[in-house]
Parts: C-alpha cells; sequence; structure tokens
C-alpha cells in the first residue's frame, strides 16, 4: 500500500522530519535526554498498540503489563544466545502466542468483565511467575544481557515506527473498518458477514505483539528484573490514561498522550519530587473535565473552528 | 477442630473486612457507574482518622468511626455532584462517562496518595486498643478482632435492611436495575446516586477504622484492598450489595484457609477463583 496515498503530503512531511531528528538525536544531545527519550518511545509503542485493538473494539485491556513483562522475560531467556534483533522479534511472537490464547477464552466477556479479566490474569501471572522463582528456581529475579545507551535507543525506535506504521495501515484496512463496524455494532456486522470473534482475536493477538517487542527491546536498559518490575500494575495502566489522555478518536492522538505525559512525569520527578503525583493526579482531573475527548478532541474542534 | 473453628472465624473476620469495602465498591461501580479506583485510599484515609484520634485525642476508634461516617457520607456525595455529575453531563455515550470517571478516579488516586504520604510519611503504624485476649471453645482470638467481626456484622445487616426496607434503599435499588426507568417514575437519580458514591466511601471509610483497631497501617494500603474489592463485586455480582457481603466472606474465608495452608499461594488463589467465576459464569455466583 502506497504510504502518501490518502495522508496529506503536508503531514507526511512533518512525520518524515520527527523520524529524521529522532534518529539524528543521540549524536548531539545529552545522554540522560536519550534515556528519556527512549522511555518516551516505549510508552508510545504500548500507547498506540493498547489503541490498535481497544479504540475500534471498545474493549479495555489491563494486561499490557503480562504481554511488556513476556517480552522482558524472553530477552532475559535467549539474550545472551540470541543476536538482539530475533530475540525482540520472538518476545514479539511470545506475546502474540499468548495474546491469541488469551483471546480464545475471555473475548466473549463483555465491557466490564473484560476489563477487570485481563488485570485479574496479569495479576495471576505476576504472582504466579512470583512464586515459581522463589519455589522452583529459588532466586528471585535475575541479570539480563544490557545494552549501551544508544543500541536500546535505536531498538526502541525502530519498534516504536514499526508500531505506529502498523497502527496507521490497519486503521485504513478493510480489516480496521470491518473492526471498527464491529464497535459501533456487533450484531449488524455479524449480519453482513464479518466473523466477529475471528478478527476481534486477530487484532489482540496483534497489539500483544507489539507490546512483547516493547519489552524485549526495552529490557536491555534494565539490567536487572524481578516479576514485580516486569509486570507492574502500572505499566497496564499507564498506557491507557496516555491514550485516553492523547483521545482515542485520532490517530496522533495515543502519541501525542504518551508523549506529553511521560514529559511532564519526567519533569515533575525531577523539580517536585515530592508533589509529583499531586500535581500529576491533579493534572488529570482538570484535563478529563474540561476536555472529555483528549487532547486530540480539543485540536479538532479548534481545526473546524 | 480447634483448628477449623480458628480458620473459620479468622476467615470470616478478614471477610466481613472485604465485604464492606466490596459494597461500597458496588455501590460506587454497580449503581452509579463510576469504578472509583480512588476507593481503597478511602479506606486508607478511614484507618489514619481512627488512628489519629486515637492517638492524639484519646478517642475510642469505635466512636471515631460514628463520628466519621456523616462525613465521609458528604465528602462522597460531594465528589459525585462536583466531579461526576458534571462528567456524566458532559459525556455522550455512557462508555465514555464510565472511561473518563475511572480517569479522574485515578487522578483522586494520585492526589489523595500524595497527600497521605506528605501527612503521614511512609512509616506503617499502629496502636494497640481492646487487646485482651478472649476464649471460645478453646481457641484465643484478640477481643478487638472479634469485636470488628460484629461491627462488620452489624452493618450489614443495617445495610440490607436498609436496602430492602427504606425508602431510599428502595431508590438505589431501582437505580441499580435501571437508571433511566427509575428516572421516570420520579426518583431524583442524581441524588440517588451521588448518595450511593458517598455511602460508599463510608462503608470504606468504616472498614478502614476496624481495620485500624487489628493491623498495621501504612499510607499504601489502599489499592490491595481495590483489588480485593473488585474480585469480591465480580464474584457476587456487579450491582448485588448482598452478593458483595457474602462474596466478601466467602473469599475471606478461601484465603484464610489457603494462608494456614500455604501462606505464599493466597494472592495466587484468589486471582484463580477470579478468572475461573469471571469464565464460568461472569454475572456472579449469587447473580441471576
Amino acid at each position: 500500500m502506497d504510504l502518501s496515498n490518502g495522508l496529506p503530503r503536508k503531514e507526511l512531511s512533518v512525520w518524515l522530519a520527527l523520524l529524521l531528528i529522532a534518529l539524528a538525536l543521540p549524536s548531539f544531545s545529552p545522554p540522560y535526554v536519550v534515556l528519556s527519550v527512549t522511555s518516551i518511545y516505549m510508552y508510545v509503542t504500548l500507547a498506540v498498540s493498547w489503541t490498535i485493538f481497544c479504540a475500534p473494539t471498545g474493549y479495555v485491556s489491563l494486561a499490557t503489563a503480562t504481554f511488556f513483562g513476556i517480552g522482558i522475560y524472553v530477552l532475559a531467556l535467549l539474550g545472551k544466545t540470541l543476536p538482539l534483533p530475533l530475540v525482540i522479534f520472538l518476545g514479539g511472537v511470545a506475546s502474540l502466542f499468548l495474546g491469541i490464547l488469551v483471546g480464545l477464552i475471555c473475548l466473549r466477556l463483555s465491557g466490564f468483565y473484560f476489563a477487570v479479566f485481563t488485570f485479574g490474569l496479569s495479576e495471576l501471572i505476576r504472582n504466579s511467575v512470583l512464586w515459581w522463582e522463589h519455589n522452583i528456581t529459588g532466586t528471585v529475579g535475575r541479570w539480563i544481557p544490557s545494552g549501551s545507551a544508544g543500541k536500546v535507543y535505536y531498538s526502541m525506535l525502530i519498534v516504536v515506527t514499526i508500531t505506529v506504521i502498523t497502527s496507521y495501515l490497519i486503521g485504513r484496512s478493510k480489516y480496521g473498518l470491518a473492526l471498527k463496524g464491529i464497535g459501533e455494532s456487533e450484531e449488524a456486522s455479524e449480519h453482513i458477514g464479518i466473523n466477529v470473534t475471528l478478527h476481534r482475536i486477530g487484532l489482540f493477538a496483534v497489539s500483544c505483539f507489539f507490546m512483547g517487542m516493547a519489552g524485549a527491546a526495552m529490557g536491555t536498559k534494565f539490567s536487572y528484573i524481578d516479576p514485580n518490575s516486569a509486570f507492574s500494575p502500572l505499566i497496564s495502566f499507564t498506557p491507557v490514561l496516555m491514550s485516553l489522555f492523547g483521545g482515542v478518536g485520532k490517530g496522533y492522538g495515543p502519541i501525542l498522550g504518551a508523549f506529553i505525559l511521560t514529559f511532564i512525569s519526567e519533569l515533575l520527578l525531577s523539580r517536585f519530587p515530592y508533589f509529583y503525583t499531586l500535581i500529576y493526579g491533579i493534572i488529570f482531573i482538570v484535563v478529563i473535565l474540561f476536555m472529555p475527548k483528549g487532547l486530540a478532541g480539543v485540536l479538532t474542534r479548534t481545526e473546524q473552528a | 477442630m480447634r483448628l477449623i473453628l480458628d480458620v473459620i472465624i479468622s476467615g470470616l473476620i478478614q471477610g466481613a473486612i472485604y465485604g464492606l469495602i466490596a459494597a461500597g465498591l458496588n455501590l460506587q461501580y454497580g449503581v452509579a457507574r463510576v469504578l472509583n479506583v480512588a476507593h481503597g485510599e478511602f479506606v486508607m484515609v478511614g484507618a489514619f482518622w481512627t488512628y489519629s484520634m486515637y492517638t492524639i485525642f484519646g478517642c475510642d476508634p469505635l466512636l471515631s468511626v460514628i463520628i466519621f461516617s456523616p462525613i465521609s457520607l458528604f465528602i462522597g456525595y460531594l465528589l459525585y455532584k462536583s466531579l461526576f455529575q458534571y462528567i456524566r453531563k458532559s459525556s455522550e455515550t455512557a462508555e465514555m462517562f464510565e472511561g473518563n470517571s475511572m480517569l479522574v478516579s485515578f487522578g483522586l488516586l494520585y492526589v489523595i496518595q500524595n497527600l497521605a504520604l506528605l501527612w503521614w510519611g511512609t512509616r506503617t503504624m499502629a496502636y494497640s486498643y481492646f487487646c485482651s485476649p478472649l476464649n471460645f471453645l478453646g481457641v484465643t482470638f484478640e477481643a478487638n478482632r472479634v469485636l470488628a467481626l460484629f461491627i462488620g456484622a452489624a452493618v450489614m445487616a443495617g445495610f440490607y435492611f436498609f436496602l430492602r426496607n427504606a425508602r431510599l434503599g428502595k431508590a438505589i435499588r431501582a437505580a441499580a436495575e435501571s437508571p433511566t426507568s427509575a428516572e421516570l417514575s420520579g426518583i431524583d437519580i442524581h441524588k440517588v446516586l451521588g448518595l450511593c458514591f458517598g455511602l460508599g466511601a463510608t462503608l470504606a471509610c468504616v472498614a478502614g477504622g476496624l481495620i485500624s483497631m487489628m493491623n498495621e497501617i501504612s499510607a499504601s494500603m489502599g489499592f490491595p484492598y481495590l483489588i480485593i474489592a473488585l474480585v469480591v463485586v465480580v464474584l457476587g455480582g456487579l450491582g448485588n450489595i448482598l452478593g458483595s457481603f457474602l462474596g466478601g466472606l466467602l473469599l475471606g474465608l478461601v484465603t484464610t484457609v489457603v494462608m494456614y495452608w500455604q501462606p505464599e499461594l493466597t494472592l495466587i488463589a484468589s486471582y484463580l477463583i477470579f478468572t475461573l467465576v469471571l469464565l464460568v459464569r461472569p454475572q456472579g455466583i449469587f447473580g441471576r
């Protein structure tokens, strides 16, 4: 599919310029900027892949941490023996299969039940891995092969680029339209011959694939992991907040949300460590009260006006 | 035999606390449709209020709980009226309201957490109140835990009769069934939902006060209780307040049994029950 087809030339050039800046960034900025930008990429990947599934279908998945953590664990197990690009890919594949399994089990649940189920599942997996390490292997946590800041940066940049492009392509494809239809009316879609379950599971698996890749790519930054940090519930919640903050109605919403919120939290954490969550919380409440459709909603409104 | 009795009573004590918190969350989510993630923080605040009143003024924890019940009801009511009612009006669809109100409650969670940390720090605290040993059929319990069980049971029973017989209780049940038809039959829906939210906060605060009598408390104690409450709400059925009480008792019993047998499997067991119930009976064990 031709990328420029349908995407205004102006917008395309903005994205290309951003990509060029991103490619050149490590050569002219101090290491801590590179590290912060790497975590921005991670959250953009997670927010966008969360949105791939959750925006068109209306399901809220709270299992992001599981698929991210699977990626990290794949890295921990295979990182010493296999080359990094392959490990990142395998991290995605492992999450993809788990995603299919989870999808088969639970995508017949509706709304709220799906959300709490995915949350319960990710907590179940976290505690089971913890228990396993405690009782079977005897050591909790493990060292993982770490990469240089530059290596992590570029692997994360590649993952985020692939994720964003894929999400754009899915949104434009026949497949994406079918999903939007399911989100609007499940029954009507079934009547015109769309296999609802198959579409949902496929999409869920795709979104898990990217979360797993993000985990494997980002894992090299941590050098030491244990189940509590790899499967931290915060990793499930943060992308949801970011996507809704940015607005899921537009493709760039989650990207914007992840970018701004990661930036704000890094800034607050270094400037006001004691009032960090207080300010963060207030920003949240104010944003939702006055911009119920996220930042993208506000931007669209000003465009139309 | 002794062990069995010990486990059953400990389980009921734990379960009564779970039941209170979960019934509170169920009022907020099952009826008012606000998935209040800050619910656990109300438990924490209730615990610290009681703790501070006892250590600073020597005020009896039970008296503190009675004093704070109407205050927390009022705060919860105000929160609904100021934040969530506004979101309800600005949201186009029910899903949008649920998403946005959950986000706002996340904001609340962050704000309350941070204030609590500034105020009370990260230490764990405890006080001893009414902890003379109580002998029952050869098993010894601290008196405060038995007291907590009785108060928990009394609150549950009172609440049950309130929902069953009082005019307002009936209005709450009607709103849980269908907000639209409740409104059509002349119920001031926003007032009822606001009261549900407030009552949810009250139940959390009461549970927090009871917890402070028997366990150590800390500023980060809230979130785990939210998770447990979510599990119990699903167990007992969404919108089914009585189901939440019973589900809480059930989960308390199960976790205590697992705790005696294999302490490390406690959390795994509760999540396993949770996922199984969702798969087999998503309407809850006591749901229709």
